[in-house]
């Protein structure tokens, strides 16, 4: 289905959304933007720049709660709630990349063997409302593994920028649906200018680079430490890159003790991180930044590739390029990779 | 297993056995009497147990399947579930989730000798394949425990050394790494003792555990005595948290300790990238 939202109306849309589903937009805050819970009257900032957060809590929050317990003292007669997650989602004005990124997720969260049932559920609850990109970044490579700049992979409904408003176009049912409001109107020949558009993006992006030969190249350099240990000299193992990646999905699962309650939560995690792998032992499989800094872009181009059917653990956002203190390009890394030569 | 993963069933502690001072048995019941009782597992998979308020940790699976009447776990104290887990008496509730992972080929050991080194807490895994074996000794040929530990009071499952050495169907050695009076065993470290031993590697298959160190070294000693890398398993440890495949902390390349292992053949780590 195809449509035209007028740039007022789509603030309404998130307004009438609000009422029934948690919304979240891109807001600007403090000299940046990211996503956050849109209520009426907040002003969305969607064309100034890509949130450097991406959109992944949407799906996969920052914390979590898996299980409620409560207890008499904590061994005695504990009884235990799931606390899955209730309610309908909107995601508003993400890039493509970002609504994107979360198709990595997939094939880890269900299996055969196992479902995690809160990311489905909140996979499935909540409608992603992404923007076709008329302006890539520098730092933008989502041409070169395998998505593009109106990418509607992962979107519900692909929204491009033209004139006062914004050409429409459902990707799945729940989009279709979206579509339906009386605040959109007939596209007309709208289409072919949303078309023109974002022909020209992709334009501007220039060539892709090939990633076919990352994961073989990648695994030869493994046990090269020297080549891992200049790549990552830079590195303050911040984990920037990771908080702020579509695509990372690792997390760790902890008891918030509250006396004779307790509530067992997920929270992000992060592979740059010392204490990521400690082992109780005191061992540890990955004692420097370079053994995690290699693993981190291992995992990315080439062991999640390997799994997958070649699919790359990156939406080619240039979050963790943009975000790094320490300018690690992780395109570099895997290009100095591809390109060794014994 | 539940239909959520993360969701663990409530047990009772029923036992706790002192090993050594920083080692405690515990036996524990899932409270749920249809779940106890369709309750089954493979020898060398792993649980998740938990103390609310305060975590989550795995732990081998040491009981055997062949003895039904609860599940054994033994805990090293090192952190802060250990800790807590160390405190609890019989009665204490606990979590459970369990089982996970995969498991020591059973079926394919059949008729085969089989040599079994163990390290300190590596003892847990080997006891379960062990006491199985033991109660299908028919199944297998001639069976080897080497089992040391540093001193004569860090050895686990002193309870039943006594019975593991007298019996006339298994070759059980003990070592302890300096001399101690009274010690009527071999003293040694553990891959000199395995030497010394010298097993013969036909038809047999070497499965040991340990800590990291004790590993690499019995390897090499396997190794000069001709065993194949296809007739040597191991099991591994790394920090695990979800134990099934998706919070993404302990891999080795593409492989995940928590569904693909903890029992790797030492040819299947050769294909791993080196990050043990
Ligand atoms: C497959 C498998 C089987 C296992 N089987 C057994 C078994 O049968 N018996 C057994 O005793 N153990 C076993 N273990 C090891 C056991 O899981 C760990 O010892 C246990 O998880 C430690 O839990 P803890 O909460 O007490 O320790 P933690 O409190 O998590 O800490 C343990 C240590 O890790 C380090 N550490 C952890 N987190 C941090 C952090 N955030 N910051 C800094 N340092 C940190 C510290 O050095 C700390 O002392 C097994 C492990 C695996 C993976
Ligand atoms: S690895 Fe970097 S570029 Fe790729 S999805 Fe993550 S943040 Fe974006
Ligand atoms: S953001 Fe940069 S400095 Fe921080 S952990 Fe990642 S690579 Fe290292
Ligand atoms: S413990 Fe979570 S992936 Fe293995």
């Amino acid at each position: 289905m195809e449509r035209f939202i007028t740039k007022e109306n789509l603030i309404r849309l998130a307004e009438e959304l609000s009422a029934t589903c948690r919304v979240l937009a891109p807001v600007a805050s403090c000299g940046t933007v990211t996503f956050r819970r849109f209520l009426p009257g907040m002003v969305l900032d969607l064309h100034s720049r890509m949130a450097a957060v991406s959109p992944k809590a949407a799906t996969f929050p920052q914390t979590e709660t898996l299980l409620t317990v409560k207890r008499e003292i904590p061994e005695k007669k504990p009884e235990i709630t799931e606390t899955l997650p209730e309610g309908k989602s909107v995601v508003i004005g993400c890039r493509p990349c970002g609504a994107r990124g979360k198709l990595i997720f997939n094939p880890v969260y269900e299996t055969d063997k196992t479902k995690d049932p809160y990311y489905i559920q909140r996979r499935d609850n909540t409608v992603f409302i992404s923007l076709a990109c008329d302006r890539p970044e520098t730092t933008c490579f989502c041409h070169s593994v395998g998505s593009g700049p109106a990418d509607p992979d992962g979107s519900d409904v692909l929204l491009t920028l033209v004139g006062e408003g914004y050409v429409a176009r459902s990707v799945t049912p729940a989009g279709e649906d979206v579509l339906k409001s009386a605040l959109f109107t007939d596209a007309g020949d709208k289409g072919k200018e949303a078309d023109a558009k974002n022909a020209k993006a992709r334009e501007m992006m220039g060539e892709a680079h090939d990633y076919v030969s990352a994961p073989a190249k990648l695994l030869a350099r493994f046990d090269d430490m020297d080549f891992w240990a200049a790549q990552s000299a830079k590195c303050i193992s911040c984990g920037a890159c990771t908080y702020m990646c579509p695509t990372c999905y690792c997390f760790n699962i902890t008891d918030d003790d509250l006396g004779l309650e307790s509530r067992r939560i997920r929270t992000w995690d992060n592979c740059m991180s010392h204490t990521f792998t400690l082992e109780g032992s005191g061992h540890n499989p990955r004692p420097t930044k370079a053994h995690r800094l290699k693993n981190r872009v291992g995992h990315k181009f080439s062991y999640y590739p390997d799994l997958h059917g070649g699919v790359m653990a990156c939406c080619g956002c240039g979050r963790c390029i943009k975000q790094c203190p320490a300018g690690i390009d992780i395109r570099q890394i895997v290009k100095a990779a591809q390109e060794y030569s014994e | 297993m539940n239909a959520n993963p993360y969701l663990p069933d409530m047990a009772t502690i029923v036992e706790v056995i002192q090993e050594t001072h920083n080692i405690k048995t515990f036996r524990i019941v899932i409270n749920n009497e249809e779940r106890m009782a369709a309750f089954t597992f493979r020898p060398g998979q792993v649980g998740q147990l938990s103390v609310f308020g305060v975590g989550e940790s795995t732990f081998v699976i040491n009981s055997s399947p062949t003895r039904k009447d609860y599940l054994q776990f033994s805990v090293m104290r090192v952190g802060e579930v250990t800790t807590r887990l160390h405190q609890l008496q019989p009665g204490d509730q606990i979590g459970v989730r369990a089982p996970l992972g995969n498991s020591f080929p059973v079926e394919d050991l059949k008729g085969k000798n089989i040599v079994f080194v163990g390290g300190g807490i590596g003892m847990a895994p080997l006891r379960t394949l062990f006491t199985y074996m033991l109660d299908n000794r028919k199944d297998y040929g001639d069976i080897t425990l080497l089992y040391g530990a540093r001193s004569p009071a860090d050895l686990t499952y002193k309870a039943e050394l006594p019975e593991w050495t007298e019996r006339k169907d298994v070759n059980t050695v003990l070592t302890i790494d300096n001399p101690f009076d009274g010690w009527e065993h071999k003293v040694g470290l553990i891959p000199n003792v395995l030497l010394e031993i010298n097993p013969s590697p036909k038809n047999t298959v070497a499965i040991t555990c340990g800590p990291p160190i004790m590993i690499k070294f019995t390897l090499q000693a396997l190794k000069k005595l001709g065993f194949e890398d296809e007739n040597i398993l191991t099991t591994l440890e790394k920090r695990m948290k979800c134990g099934v495949g998706i919070c993404g902390r302990c891999n080795i390349g593409t492989k995940y300790v928590c569904m693909d292992g903890p029992v790797f053949t030492y040819a299947q780590l050769k294909e791993l990238p080196s990050e043990l």
